[in-house]
């Protein structure tokens, strides 16, 4: 992983004079790619076995035998993935005084106003709000998942409880990927930002415009490179 | 997506098509006389046997019952009540443990694989094992805890009111095996009808709250018992008193596999509608500008 | 049984006591609940456990074990008292008026003529006073003060329902409501089914047991009855055939005796047998005895039996002793007098009481011989098993021979069950590897003696070179050769009642056919018949039942002459009428007896003839008082178990019954209440059959661990928790078992003082597929009952503590 190192990006200065601000490293990005990844294979499968409609999902896992065997598989692994994301990211999530007047200007970040928006660290509270929320919903699949993993656990617990982890596991998933179907979709409107977490920089006017407070700091940190272009 | 290979099956799990209808239904049902079952465990071989099943050979526990519990290969068992009457007389309870054939399938209602339980014409409802995922889903769907996943093949596995005989017309093999005739076998009609006279029997003997324990709750059963306290069907081994499909499943498996989805849909659908009104929110050439700006001197 | 399996559905009351009938026998369990369903039958189940047969019953009665006589004649007192008796059925059918012979009593629970030595009577006096025309008097009006009516209401005049409480333990309410219900069927339109098993012959007076209800039946009027009679129902498939053909020591086949010792000439023999009518004109059925045994010996050696050799009789063995029974056989193996064993069919070691002693035996034989399709415990008596067979091989020299046999699967023959039907059945499949039938053993292993015996020659080899040996192929004799044989055929022409010339060499039709000059033969009088002319019998399947009755005439065949119900003619009034239409078997037409079954009578003998319809019995009656033939008495009285946690309350000297016979060592071996304060009692699994099924896995699957029963009382007494390991112990030995701690088995409140019972079943031992077990049998004494030396299983004195799991035995 250390071979994407974030110092190749800033070797070369960018002709137009516009900087990048390095937002992730490759190791924090490898690991966001690896629990997205876990989360849409767990959103297939556990889509697949939700609802007949979307049945047919299994014919990507190998069918029904195995996408039930390999879902909670994929859940472990994405409670570790997500748990290494989580020790990364706790502080920087932690909430502050400015994700109070963020959220009173909801309607201006809906309405692509952000010239009217406070400056803000690196995360604002739409950010923090899917770091925690996942962060809980996590939790709640992965126990309420163990509950249900009949194959190792079933013993463990009665069947009403059982039921309740059911009924739960599938209310937070179906909230889990609401979120993330609103994580994604940020990252496709606001424009600039998925760079971060594919090339782990965003634009100087990027950072400026959504995270000043953060600009500011990786300003003065030094994190700030002239860009090198999308080669 | 359903494949309904026989004009028999009227309801098959996870399946949204149209079933056939054209074929005419004649509900049978299997009949347990609780109080004229001796606890011979006759209908537990024939179950064995007929199946070709084999449970482990376990351990004595203090009590008679064995095996101790359904499993994938045990799909009937005895159980066995010592329960004392409020005068001190004694009653030894037997009841015949198995799946009870509901009208309204638990099981099926849970199942997320599309034709692993059927439920035919006649009312059976049958695990088809080729199609069972193994995700267990049908016990919790089981109002009477009877499905059981083996532990070999990750397949369900419950009675299946030996559907294999009666499509040839003979009765199930517990039934065939009871020495007693506590275990009968026809048309739902008919066996509704046994009990009655039976029930007539059991209250000219003392037992007032006779009656056939037919729970509407999961809209009748096509195995039925004949209980000499059928105000109090817990006593036989927890036999459930007014047995329904649990709520947590009715919303798991109905409104809420609709509101899921449809939230999901929403979430998606706003993204775009957003997108296609307010557009995406670019950072403009200035911004960058201004950035660059404020980093001057900062920039290694 | 007197009636038969399908004959319950026609019971009105069925009494189930000393049997577990829907666990031991839940196949023909299904007319007991037949007669409930279809026929509003009342069950009563008295037993010391509440079990299975009562978890279906109307009324359940406890009972501590081995007190059922007090319980029964208490009922027979109720019925006395409350004048509950079909009168007309006891005066005509039954020994009531007999006056009994002057000098009879019972006094302290004895009858007169105790010998305290001999542990004996002199029955002198328990016989019939007899007139000056040589019959027995009888008073018709039952009022002389010894006839029979008048001394069975003497005898029974202590036996109150309080008394039956503070003997049995049985609730004095209960006790009452079951004699109401019993005393319903003394109307000539109702009848009560007895229905019993080895809870009443294991004890040391179970004879008598059968003897209280059989009192109690005839008070009624239920004998010869539709839904009536005493039904033993039979355990051990083949068992009702083994008695049929005498597989006892002292028994010929057809329920003749062997020779005493003292009975040296074929004279001396018959003297015994003449059975002179005692009342005018009976049939006195068993007059024909001679011819009988002279047919049988002409089986048995042929050509060899001559008229002038008194028909081979010096052939027969001459019992020294009364019988040879399996407790005298291991009594003299223990002594070193019996050496060698030859164990067909069955698992001594565990079958048999005191195990301890029974190895002991064992390990002193020379050689046993052990056949069986399956591996007994017996087989394996040397082989240590750890707890469970604690033994030193090498400190055994017996040489064991196991010859592995056919099931009954895998061999053709019939099979008689406990409603006498002789049932033919084929082989469904070959049987494995080297077994072979047991016809074919012993046919071998008699042509290798008779061929020793006549190359060695012997003491006396004629019993041996002379027998009669007719098969086909000598060492493999056909199953339906020995039925041929069983059922008899013609030496030489001969004539039948009606005059015609039946040919030599033909089948008998049936017993009637049977001469004593030698121009028959017959294997076994009671089965002639079942291998007719017509063909086998045996093998008839026609379930067609006319007038529903159950009878199905021509389904199998059934001894005696294809009868359904023994003493059928009862079931009319002297007359010759049923007492009742739904009762009705049969009926005198004016000529002959019809109806749906065959007349256990003469079929033309017309009523006015009086001729009793007990026709085997010299009085033409039944007996409520049995004169001497009885070893322990002529009417039943209440002993208690040699081992008993309860003084006898109504003769308290006396221990156990009397009469019965009892080895000094095992006399020795016998505990006291001080130290082994509960009652045990044994008993089968509906899962298991005998010592076979554990063999079998589904079986093993459904009951695969020992265990015993003790009531919620007891555990909590000692501390035992529901499936925690116990050790229960007698004086003879101790085992281990998992606790089964129940509310189906309660103390028992008797003259005032808690017993506990503790139940041990049968069927586990340290082979097969189940857990390894031990069985009550290492616990339970060496004493039987004093007329057939059954042993008392059923009743005995155990402690019991909490333990530790057994040792696993050594791989």
């Amino acid at each position: 992983m250390s071979a994407i190192a974030p110092e190749r990006q800033a070797s070369v200065a960018d002709t137009d004079g516009e900087v990048v601000v390095s937002r992730y490293t490759g190791v924090q990005r490898v690991n966001h790619w690896i629990t997205a990844l876990l989360f849409t294979l767990l959103g297939l499968s556990g889509l697949a076995l939700f609802s007949p409609y979307l049945f047919f999902l299994t014919g990507l896992f190998g069918g029904g035998q195995s996408t039930r065997a390999v879902h909670p598989w994929f859940g472990v692994a994405l409670m570790l993935s997500f748990a290494v994301l989580f020790v990364r990211f706790w502080r920087l999530n932690m909430p502050s005084r400015d994700d109070i007047t963020w959220m009173i200007h909801i309607g201006d970040i809906v309405r692509n106003r952000h010239d009217r928006l406070p400056a803000i660290g690196k995360y604002n509270a739409g950010q923090k709000g899917v770091f925690w929320s996942q962060t809980a919903l996590i939790l709640v699949m992965f126990f309420s998942g163990l509950v249900i993993w009949d194959q190792y656990f079933f013993a463990y617990t009665g069947i009403e409880q059982k039921r309740y982890a059911l009924l739960t596991h599938s209310l937070a998933a179906i909230a889990a990927m609401a979120i993330i179907l609103v994580h994604i979709y940020a990252g496709l409107w606001i424009r600039g930002t998925s760079r971060a977490m594919i090339r782990g920089s965003v634009t100087g006017g990027w950072a400026r415009r959504h995270h000043r407070k953060w600009f500011k700091q990786a300003t003065l940190r030094g994190d700030v490179h002239r860009d090198v272009g999308h080669g | 997506m359903a494949d309904y290979t026989s004009l028999d099956i009227v309801q098959r799990s996870a399946s949204t098509d149209q079933p056939p209808t054209v074929r005419s239904k004649t509900e049978v049902a299997k009949l347990i006389d609780v109080s004229r079952c001796i606890g011979c465990k006759a209908c537990q071989v024939a179950c064995q046997e007929w199946n070709d099943i084999r449970d482990g050979i376990g351990e004595n526990t203090g009590v008679y019952d064995n095996p101790h519990d359904l499993s994938a290969k045990t799909w009937t068992l005895m159980r066995f009540t010592e329960y004392e009457q409020t005068g001190g007389e004694l009653e030894f309870l037997i009841r015949k443990d198995g799946c009870m054939h509901c009208t309204d399938p638990g099981c099926l209602k849970a199942c997320p694989s599309p034709g692993a339980i059927v439920q035919y014409a006649n009312g059976i409802v049958d695990f088809v094992e080729e199609n069972c995922i193994g995700c267990g889903y049908c016990i919790k769907g089981c109002p009477f805890n009877i499905p059981r996943v083996s532990q070999e093949d990750r397949k369900a596995y419950k009675c299946t009111l030996c559907s294999d005989r009666v499509a040839v017309g003979q009765a199930p093999a517990c039934a065939k095996a009871c020495p007693t005739g506590a275990i009968m076998f026809g048309t739902k009609e008919a066996m509704i009808e046994q009990a009655d006279h039976r029930v007539v029997d059991l209250q000219s003997r003392g037992f007032d709250k006779a009656g056939l324990y037919n729970p509407l709750g999961v809209g009748g059963t096509h195995v039925m018992y004949v209980l000499h306290h059928a105000d109090k069907p817990e006593i036989y081994a927890n036999l459930p008193n007014n047995p329904r499909i649990s709520p947590l499943v009715n919303f798991w498996k109905g409104g809420f596999k609709v509101v899921g989805l449809a939230s999901l849909a929403f979430a998606a659908i706003g993204g775009f509608l957003h997108y296609i009104t307010a557009g995406p929110d670019e950072v403009p050439k200035s911004e960058e500008q201004e950035a660059a700006h404020e980093a001057e001197g900062h920039i290694k | 049984m007197t009636n038969h399996w399908a004959d319950i559905k026609h019971a009105d009351v069925i009494v189930v006591m000393g049997g577990n009938s829907a666990e031991a026998h839940p196949c023909g369990f299904k007319w007991v609940i037949e007669a409930k369903v279809k026929n509003n039958a009342k069950l009563v189940v008295i037993d010391p456990r509440f079990t299975r047969t009562a978890s279906v019953a109307d009324i359940y009665c406890p009972i501590r074990p081995g007190t059922d006589i007090a319980f029964l004649n208490a009922v027979t007192k109720y019925l006395l008292d409350h004048d509950k008796l079909q009168h007309e059925y006891v005066n005509a059918y039954t020994n009531c008026g007999f006056i009994v012979k002057e000098g009879f009593g019972f006094q302290d629970g004895l009858f007169t003529g105790y010998d305290e030595g001999k542990r004996d009577y002199d029955k002198a006096t328990w016989e019939y006073e007899i007139g000056p025309d040589g019959y027995a008097v009888v008073d018709p009006t039952l009022q002389h003060p010894r006839c029979v009516m008048q001394l069975l209401k003497q005898h029974v005049a202590q036996y109150t329902p309080e008394l039956v409480e503070r003997i049995c333990g049985s609730p004095k309410e209960k006790f009452l409501q079951i004699c109401e219900l019993i005393a319903t069927t003394s109307v000539p339109d109702r009848t009560m089914s007895s229905l019993y098993a080895l809870g009443w012959t294991h004890h040391s007076k179970g004879s008598q047991n059968i003897r209280a209800m059989t009192i109690v039946q005839m008070l009624l009027g239920n004998i010869g009855m539709l839904g009536g009679g005493m039904n033993a129902l039979r355990g051990h498939s083949n068992i009702q055939g083994l008695t049929d053909l005498g597989l006892m020591s002292n028994l010929l086949p057809g329920y003749m005796t062997l020779p005493q010792e003292r009975e040296v000439t074929l004279a001396d023999y018959m003297s015994t047998k003449h059975f002179k009518p005692l009342r005018p004109g009976q049939t006195s059925y068993w007059q024909n005895y001679g011819k009988f045994f002279v047919s049988f010996q002409k089986a048995f050696y042929g050509k060899a039996a001559t008229k002038e050799n008194d028909w081979a009789y010096d052939y027969l063995p001459k019992l020294d002793v009364l019988a040879y029974d399996v407790l005298r056989a291991f009594e003299m193996a223990q002594d070193g007098k019996i050496t060698g064993y030859v164990i067909q069919g069955f698992n001594p070691l565990m079958s048999f009481p005191n195990r301890a002693k029974m190895a002991e035996a064992f390990g002193k034989m020379k050689f046993i011989v052990v056949m069986d399709p399956l591996q007994t415990e017996t087989a394996r008596f040397w082989q240590n098993h750890g707890e469970y067979n604690d033994v030193d091989p090498k400190a055994i020299q017996t040489e064991v021979f196991e010859l592995p046999t056919t099931c009954f699967a895998e061999d053709e023959g019939s099979l008689s069950n406990s409603s006498r039907w002789l049932q033919w059945h084929w082989a469904a499949q070959e049987a494995p590897a080297e077994a072979r039938s047991d016809i074919d053993i012993m046919a071998s292993l008699h042509l290798r003696i008779k061929a020793l015996y006549e190359k060695e020659g012997g003491a006396f080899p004629d019993p041996i070179l002379n027998v009669n040996w007719p098969y086909e192929i000598e060492d493999a004799p056909r199953p339906d050769e020995l039925a041929r044989e069983i059922n008899g055929y013609t030496l030489a022409d001969i004539k039948d009642a009606s005059g015609a010339v039946i040919p030599a060499g033909k089948q008998v039709d049936g017993f009637a056919q049977l001469t004593d000059d030698g121009t028959t033969a017959c294997g076994c009088w009671v089965y002639s018949g079942c291998f007719t002319e017509k063909g086998n019998q045996m093998a008839r399947r026609d379930n067609t039942d006319p007038g529903d009755r159950g009878i199905a005439p021509n389904w199998a065949w059934a001894w005696p002459s294809n009868r359904r119900i023994l003493y059928n003619r009862a079931s009319c009034d002297p007359q010759g009428k049923p007492w009742a239409e739904r009762k009705k078997l049969m009926e005198w037409n004016g000529s002959r007896w019809v109806g749906f079954d065959v007349p256990d009578y003469g079929p033309t003998v017309a009523p006015e003839k009086n001729v009793g319809p007990f026709i085997m019995n010299p009085e033409g009656v039944a007996r409520l008082f049995v004169r001497g033939l009885m070893r322990d008495g002529p009417f039943p009285a209440h002993y208690e178990p040699f081992e008993s946690p309860q003084a006898n309350l109504t003769a308290p000297k006396i221990r156990g019954n009397p009469a019965s016979r009892i080895f000094k060592r095992d006399l020795a071996q016998l505990g006291d209440p001080k130290d082994y304060p509960y009652a045990a009692t044994s008993y089968r699994l509906t899962e298991h059959f005998h010592f076979w099924t554990k063999h079998a896995r589904v079986n093993a699957i459904l009951q695969p661990e020992f265990f015993v029963e003790i009531s919620e009382q007891l555990a909590a007494e000692k501390g035992v928790s529901r499936g925690d390991w116990v050790r229960v112990w007698s004086p003879r030995g101790s085992i281990k078992a998992k606790a089964v701690v129940t509310k189906r088995i309660k103390p028992l409140m008797c003259d005032g003082k808690a017993v506990h019972v503790v139940g041990i079943p049968h069927h586990f031992g340290f082979t097969g597929s189940t857990k390894p077990g031990f069985g009550p049998n290492s616990l339970t004494p060496v004493v039987g009952d004093a007329n057939i030396e059954t042993p008392e299983f059923k009743a005995w004195l155990v402690n019991l503590e909490r333990t530790t799991p057994p040792a696993v035995p050594v791989a």
